[in-house]
C-alpha cells in the first residue's frame, strides 16, 4: 500500500484538529509504515475510509492510536545504560529524603518496572514515586496491570544479569499460565497517567527523567520542544536518560546539560 | 546508463565476507552513498564497522538519526534499530517490532528508500539465510528502481538471494566480482 505525503499530512492535520492527537511532527517514514500496516491489518483501502471509520467509532480511534503509536519496549533494554544509571545517579538519589522519577513515553511500562527494581535493590523504592506516562491509554492500562507475556522473561532475565542485578529476577514476579504478574510492591508507588509529549506541558518536578527510544520517532522541531519540556521539569542537577542512538544535538538546550556518560546518553541539568 | 542517487545493500549470514569482496576497490570519491543493512546481534562489542573500514577507502559509519546522507560514505544500520530514510534524505531510526525476525530489517530500509529515491535507487541483495529483503526489492521495483541479486550459486547462504529472484523482483543476477565491477562502472560515467 502506498500513501501520498500530501494525503498523510492532511490526515494528520485532521486527526489533531478533531481529536488532539498530534502526530504532525513525528518522523514521517516510520509513522507512514505503521499507518500502512494498520490499514492492511484492518483491510482498509484508503485514509479517507480510515477517517470515516475512526470518526464514527470511538473504539476504532483508540485502536488506531494504539497501533500507530509505538509500544515496543523491554525490561533492562541496553543493560549497560542501567548499569551507568546505577553507578552515576543512584548515589545522588540516595541523598534525597524523597524523589520523583518520570518515565516519559513508557508504553506498556517495562521500563518503569525496570526502574522500580533498580530502586528496590538500592533500598530507595519507599522514598520514590515513579510517574509513568504515555499517549496510549491502552498501553497504560497494561502497564498498570503489570502483566506481561512469559515468553519475554528469558530475554529480560538475560538483560538483568548483564546489568548486574543483585538477586534472582524471578523474585519480582509470579508466573501463571502464559503470563507473569509483576509484584505489586514494585508498582505501589507508581502513577500511570496519560501525557502527550507533543502537546501537554510540565506537570511536576523530577530528580530523574527517563525517555528512551521515544525521541527517534520525532522530527527536530518536536525533539527540541520535548527536551525543553524535560529541562523545565527537572530540578537543578536533575538527570535525563535517553536511548543509545538519541542525543541533544538538535536542541537549543544542549549546552545546559552536562554529559554524565556520553556513550549511555546520560545527562545532568546544569543549574543556572 | 542510468544515474543512481543511492545504493542500498542487504545481507545476513555470510554478508560481511561478501561485502569485503565488493568494497575494496571503490574509490574514495565514489559519488553515490551506500547504505547497508547487515543482520547483526545486539552485542555491544560488534566490530562490523571497524572490519569494513579496514577494507575500504570509503568512510564507514554507523547511521545516526537525522543524519544527512552524503556521498563518499558507507553507512551501516545500527544494531537493534530499524533504519529508514525520510523525504528530506536524512536517516531515521525506529524500535518497532522486528520484521522477519530481524531488527534492523532490510525490507524496512529498502521500502522507505524506494519511496524517497524512486528510479534513482539501486538495491542489492547478497547472501543470507532468511527472506528479509524480498519484499524490499519488490518495493524498489514498483518505484522503478533497479535491483541486483548475488548469484545464489556462489552465495554462502542461498535463501535470501533465491527468495528475491523467485519473486521476480530482480533485474540482474550477478556474482560478487560482477557486482563490484558494476559499482566501479558507475563511477566512470560521472
Amino acid at each position: 500500500m502506498e500513501l501520498e505525503e500530501v494525503e498523510l499530512r492532511e490526515f494528520l492535520n485532521k486527526l489533531y484538529l478533531n481529536f488532539g492527537y498530534d502526530f504532525r511532527d513525528y518522523a514521517q517514514a516510520s509513522l507512514k509504515r505503521r499507518i500502512c500496516h494498520y490499514l492492511q491489518l484492518k483491510k482498509i483501502n484508503s485514509l479517507s475510509e480510515l477517517w470515516d471509520n475512526i470518526t464514527s467509532d470511538n473504539a476504532a480511534l483508540e485502536q488506531m492510536i494504539q497501533e500507530i503509536s509505538v509500544t515496543v519496549t523491554e525490561m533492562f533494554r541496553d543493560p549497560s545504560f542501567f548499569k551507568s544509571l546505577n553507578k552515576h545517579v543512584i548515589p545522588r538519589l540516595k541523598t534525597y529524603p524523597f524523589f520523583k522519577v518520570w518515565v516519559a513515553g513508557c508504553a506498556t511500562g517495562e521500563e518503569a518496572y525496570t526502574i522500580a527494581i533498580i530502586l528496590k535493590e538500592a533500598g530507595l523504592l519507599e522514598r520514590s514515586i515513579i510517574y509513568a506516562t504515555d499517549i496510549n491509554q491502552r498501553s497504560l492500562r497494561k502497564a498498570a496491570d503489570g502483566i506481561f507475556p512469559i515468553d519475554s522473561m528469558k530475554n529480560y532475565i538475560a538483560n538483568y544479569q548483564q546489568y548486574g542485578g543483585l538477586g534472582d529476577f524471578s523474585q519480582y514476579y509470579s508466573a501463571k499460565y502464559n503470563s507473569v504478574m509483576m509484584n505489586k510492591e514494585l508498582s505501589k508507588n507508581m502513577v500511570f497517567a496519560p501525557h502527550n509529549l507533543a502537546v501537554d506541558s510540565v506537570f511536576n518536578e523530577f530528580e530523574l527523567i527517563i525517555c528512551r527510544n521515544v525521541l527517534i520517532y520525532f522530527n527536530q522541531t518536536l525533539q527540541n520542544k520535548v527536551i525543553n519540556l524535560f529541562y523545565q521539569s527537572l530540578c537543578d542537577f536533575g538527570y535525563l536518560g535517553l536511548g543509545s542512538k538519541e542525543s541533544l544535538l538538535f536542541t537549543d538546550k544542549r549546552k545546559e546539560f552536562t554529559e554524565i556518560d556520553r556513550k549511555e546518553k546520560l545527562f545532568m541539568k546544569t543549574a543556572k | 546508463m542510468r544515474e543512481f542517487r543511492v545504493i542500498v545493500i542487504g545481507c545476513s549470514a555470510g554478508g560481511l565476507q561478501a561485502m569485503m569482496q565488493i568494497v575494496p576497490e571503490l574509490p574514495k570519491e565514489f559519488p553515490i552513498p551506500i547504505i547497508l543493512v547487515q543482520h547483526r546481534a545486539k552485542e555491544p562489542k560488534d566490530l562490523l564497522e571497524e572490519v569494513l573500514q579496514h577494507k575500504t577507502k570509503l568512510n564507514v559509519k554507523q547511521a545516526d538519526e537525522k543524519e544527512k546522507i552524503l556521498p563518499g560514505y558507507l553507512y551501516i544500520a545500527p544494531p537493534d534499530y530499524h533504519l529508514l530514510i525520510e523525504q528530506d534524505e536524512t536517516f531515521s531510526l525506529s524500535s518497532d517490532e522486528p520484521v522477519q525476525y530481524s531488527r534492523p530489517s532490510i525490507d524496512v530500509l529498502f521500502e522507505s528508500a524506494a519511496s524517497v529515491y524512486g528510479a534513482g535507487l539501486l538495491g542489492i541483495i547478497l547472501t543470507g539465510a532468511n527472506q528479509d529483503g524480498t519484499y524490499g526489492l519488490k518495493a524498489i521495483k514498483s518505484k522503478n528502481g533497479y535491483t541486483i541479486s548475488q548469484n545464489p550459486k556462489e552465495a554462502a547462504f542461498q535463501l535470501m538471494p533465491e527468495s528475491a529472484i523467485a519473486s521476480n523482483a530482480v533485474d540482474q543476477v550477478l556474482k560478487l566480482q560482477e557486482i563490484k565491477q558494476f559499482l566501479i562502472n558507475l563511477t566512470s560515467d560521472v
